[in-house]
């Protein structure tokens, strides 16, 4: 039983007039299971956080609309949902962790008073909230949460301001967490920690993970599932380690011999370091132009999803 | 040797008391050394905060170190006249991290590369001066239409690319890269890494290459350098250091940057702390009584591979 099933989702980008300008979301399909742990990956540009937006109802309304598709959450067609119902839903039933947890939390009052808030508000404790931050904040693995309580998010390092967003996060137990790019602002020791503290958490917690990312290399051997996503459609999706050893299609190919190794400046056969622009008209497979696998018939007919042996690639000549 | 740093240390002051002397200092780079070869490219690696930028900045002359001398072809750079610094100064150039923050906004980008040619060789002509920009251009992978746009029109690798041009034009034997790659996405940057790479072995101009990506250090470097807290932990053939780390701090790296779960706890102590012991002692794994009481000098393990780990041997 999904718990999260988003169908053919297209977002369109609207000029300052209201007309369509261009299309973020090309039909977007993802799938995820209760207590899952599912990787998307993708190249800057190519709609990863805008897919996270959606599902918090987030989306900036005055320049993107949503033109066409359903996102089922447990039962419910979340884009169905009228404003008044999201309270309920957002923060509570789905958390939110952003990129940079600095411009995350609120500057001028302490993190302890913010969690306190998130904690009244969310999972409506009364008696003796300092003692609940407290025990949250130690859960996170903070030193002294006491002491932490009274501080500024200017005087926390990275690691910690993420830890106590995560905090946040979690403070409602929600069933499902957005984790967008999580880990890219802090150093790669650090970011093992935020990791280990996430597993941990979600052992205890059981929650569902959306882990999105750009860093295959950090998905291997965190997420169980992996979802490739190009100029807003998902291009492959499959267990990691299958995915990951045998890419098919070829994007997932280009973006796995990208990666720097020992000795390898990272060889890529196609010409990587451009996506295609949101006002870029597509017909066809939107990675023909970069491909090196491709026929002229892909440029013309958009390959559909198919499935063979829990993998979905959408490609006509796969690897 | 084309660079080399001698024991350098410095310190920035912290905040000031009421009389202006300052209450603490951040013990940015302590006790560093270091050498360069022609056309060597030697990674600088280490969390945020190590000192690795600084190191940086006192190689091409940016920060004066309190202590210690920097030699540029045996020369200390900084006890030249003006004059003839100027001169040495071409040699040694520096590309940072953050390229639209490095380029001119309101400045053609045909105007910029013509204005560091200018700088390289004032007795050209101008249509020698020309075939310089337009072979500059050639060379970072952007074309001649390029020229007449401004920086904001280009993507953060294009930026990259062009930063790197205007460097080239002054024919330089030694480039600092202060993180040159760790705001573009992963294709980009190995784009740009064949660049560098490509410039290195054409040119032989050497780098000092400074990342905190243990994977991208690795993939570029001939030697590695690994600080921690203003020290070097660690420092070999890039080949032995990443396949046997022996420093207990480079093989949590290496392992947190492969998405393994170190078991690393706690962030790094203060800078702002007299340094006395292994800086590392206090998150090590292996840390006895003795590491955090006795500084650690850089021990041989073996030829041009030093570790600053008594355990490690």
């Amino acid at each position: 039983m999904p718990v999260l099933e988003i169908k053919n989702l297209k977002i369109d980008l609207l000029d300052a007039e209201g007309n369509k300008k261009g299309r973020i979301l090309r039909g977007l399909d993802l799938t995820m299971d209760a207590g899952e742990k599912l990787a998307l990956v993708g190249e800057s540009g190519c709609g990863k956080s805008m897919t996270a937006l959606t599902m918090m109802n987030l989306l900036p309304t005055r320049r993107m609309k949503i033109t066409e598709g359903s996102m089922t959450f447990n039962d419910r067609d979340l884009l169905k949902l009228k404003e008044s119902d999201w309270p309920a839903i957002r923060g509570k039933e789905i958390g939110i962790i952003f990129q940079d947890p600095l411009t995350a939390l609120n500057p001028v009052m302490t993190v302890g008073k913010q969690v306190e808030e998130t904690l009244r508000s969310q999972a409506g404790i009364a008696k003796d909230p300092l003692a609940e931050v407290a025990r949250l904040f130690s859960e996170m693995g903070l030193p002294d949460p006491k002491r932490i309580y009274h501080q500024y998010p200017h005087q926390l390092s990275g690691g910690m301001c993420q830890r106590i967003c995560i905090a946040m996060a979690l403070a409602a137990s929600p069933q499902l967490l957005v984790a967008d790019e999580p880990t890219t602002a802090l150093d790669v020791t650090v970011q093992s920690q935020i990791l280990q503290l996430l597993k941990n958490e979600m052992e205890a917690r059981k929650f569902a993970l959306l882990f999105i990312t750009h860093n295959l290399r950090l998905v291997q051997g965190f997420c169980e599932r992996i979802a490739v996503i190009y100029a807003g459609q998902v291009v492959e999706t499959g267990l990691t380690g299958n995915v990951l050893k045998n890419p098919m299609h070829p994007y997932t190919e280009s973006l796995l011999a990208a990666m720097p190794d020992r000795g390898k400046t990272g060889d890529s056969k196609v010409d990587l370091g451009w996506v295609p622009t949101p006002t870029d008209e597509i017909t066809g497979c939107s990675f023909a132009a970069r491909c090196n696998r491709s026929k002229p018939e892909c440029s013309k007919i958009a390959p559909l999803a198919t499935r063979k042996n829990e993998r979905t690639f959408r490609c006509f000549y796969p690897l | 040797m084309l660079l080399s740093l001698v024991n350098v240390s410095h310190r920035f002051p912290g905040r000031k008391t009421l009389w202006g002397t300052p209450e603490s200092y951040v013990h940015a780079l302590t006790d560093v050394s270091l050498e360069l070869a022609s056309g060597e490219i030697l990674g600088v690696v280490g969390e945020s905060g190590c000192g690795k930028s600084t190191l940086g900045r006192c190689a091409v002359g940016l920060i004066r170190p309190e202590v210690g001398t920097v030699r540029w072809n045996g020369e200390d750079i900084f006890s030249l006249e003006p004059d003839s610094a100027g001169k040495l100064r071409s040699g040694y150039q520096m590309v940072f991290q953050n390229p639209y923050a490095s380029l001119n906004p309101r400045q053609l980008v045909g105007s910029m590369l013509r204005e560091a040619v200018q700088q390289a060789g004032s007795n050209d002509g101008e249509k020698e001066k020309e075939d310089k920009v337009n072979q500059l251009t050639e060379q970072v992978g952007m074309s001649r239409a390029d020229l007449r746009k401004y920086p904001h029109q280009f993507s953060g690798g294009q930026r990259q690319r062009l930063a790197l041009a205007r460097v080239l034009a002054l024919n330089p034997k030694m480039i600092v890269l202060d993180e040159p790659l760790s705001s573009l996405d992963v294709s980009i940057q190995s784009s740009i890494l064949k660049l560098l790479k490509n410039i290195n072995e054409n040119m032989g101009v050497g780098y000092l290459f400074i990342s905190h990506d243990l994977q991208i250090v690795g993939s570029l470097s001939h030697r590695v350098l690994v600080m921690y807290l203003g020290k070097i932990v660690e420092e070999g053939p890039t080949n032995r250091v990443l396949s046997q780390p022996r420093h207990p701090y480079t093989q949590i790296l290496l392992s947190s940057s492969e998405g393994k779960f170190s078991g690393l706890k706690g962030d790094p102590p203060s800078p702002t702390m007299e340094p006395r012991g292994c800086p590392f002692s206090s998150r090590c794994p292996l840390s006895e009584k003795k590491c955090g009481e006795t500084s650690q000098d850089l021990l041989i393990v073996e030829k041009g591979w030093k570790v600053a780990c008594w355990k490690a041997i």
